[in-house]
């Protein structure tokens, strides 16, 4: 590790991999030296069950720019979900 | 070197070593099938994990006439492709220095109890496997050469629980002459850490030797990887590694 930019986020929902579909127990956020984006950094986001081992994990590698509209889409999108659910 | 007349064998598997705490952990052992002896090198794994570069690079090493070992240093998290594996230790934070210096010990002495071992052992590394080359050197002692392939995070003011100690604190403890290459497009080691690092070797009179690739940044000897990858400055690299290695473990 050339950072120490890594943490955890608890995570309740399902992901995709390649044997198929799997529940998440939680979703890594990291920023460091990615295995296969070209870049010298990357927003990594991880989706894995650890329970059921390293093979239950769908990678995602980022730019900082990629990331911060992800955010801001998810965020955007959250809002317009919770006024759905609202009635409004 | 072998040349075009002569016999080359090679044994490369994997295998197990007591690592620390007693723990067997897996690792890639290449060696020559002469009688040798040969000196050996110990390869400790970057950041993407046990991967197919590093077992390549182990089997080279034995190519040259080297007994070659490198342990998975993320084997007590599961199992599965490399990177799947160092995702996880990535998000733990990485794994703790004690924990990496005990490894280390249990395949120095795996290399040196080796009947074809000429005794001499050098540790090799590249992104955090050569602040983890450097670390053990420091550490462990017993060691007759180290190579730093852009190491992240030898100098450095952020500490952690598991990597309590920036290695360049250790430096007075160093046992051996360092071989340094350095990308100056890095940002981890920056130009300005090489400095760093640089004068803690000078301040405490070890001998080393940096060669600094203009034009290139982090990993620039990782053919998989075309947007790291240098030509000009792996190929300048690698003859630079084994001319130190032939200097200083023969």
């Amino acid at each position: 590790m050339c950072t120490t930019i890594a943490g955890k986020c608890p995570a309740s929902g399902s992901a995709k991999g390649p044997t198929g579909w799997f529940s998440l127990d939680q979703i890594y956020v990291g920023y460091d030296h990615p295995v296969h984006a070209p870049l010298d950094h990357a927003l990594s986001l991880d989706f894995v069950n650890e329970a059921t081992g390293p093979g239950a994990r769908v990678g995602v590698e980022l730019t900082r720019e990629s990331a911060r509209a992800l955010a801001t889409r998810i965020l955007e999108t959250l809002d317009e979900a919770e006024r759905y659910e609202a009635g409004g | 070197m072998a040349t075009t007349d002569g016999y080359e064998g090679m044994i490369a598997e994997t295998t197990v070593v007591t690592g620390h705490g007693g723990d067997l952990i897996h690792a890639y052992l290449a060696r020559p099938t002469g009688s040798g002896p040969y000196p050996g090198v110990l390869l400790f794994h970057h950041l993407p994990g046990w991967d197919e570069f590093y077992r390549e690079t182990t089997r080279r090493f034995a190519h040259h006439g080297y007994l070659a070992i490198s342990p998975d240093l993320y084997c007590r998290e599961g199992h599965g492709d490399p990177d799947d594996v160092a995702a996880r230790v990535r998000a733990e934070g990485g794994v703790p220095d004690d924990q990496v210096v005990g490894d280390a010990q249990g395949c120095l002495d795996l290399l040196r109890a080796l009947p074809t071992s000429s005794g001499k052992v050098a540790v090799f590394g590249t992104c955090s496997g050569a602040r983890h080359a450097y670390l053990a050197a420091c550490r462990i002692g017993n060691v007759d050469a180290v190579i730093d392939c852009w190491g992240g995070r030898i100098v450095t003011d952020d500490h952690t629980d598991k990597q309590p100690v920036a290695p360049v604190e250790y430096t007075a403890d160093l046992p051996a002459p360092v071989l340094g290459l350095f990308g100056n497009d890095d940002g981890s080691p920056s130009p300005a850490d090489v400095d760093v690092l640089e004068a803690a070797l000078v301040d405490h009179g070890k001998p080393y030797e940096f060669h600094r690739y203009d034009g290139a940044g982090h990993g620039f000897f990782y053919y998989d990887r075309p947007s790291a990858y240098r030509a000009g400055a792996a190929v300048d690299g690698w003859e630079k590694v084994w001319d130190f290695l032939a200097r200083t473990i023969g």
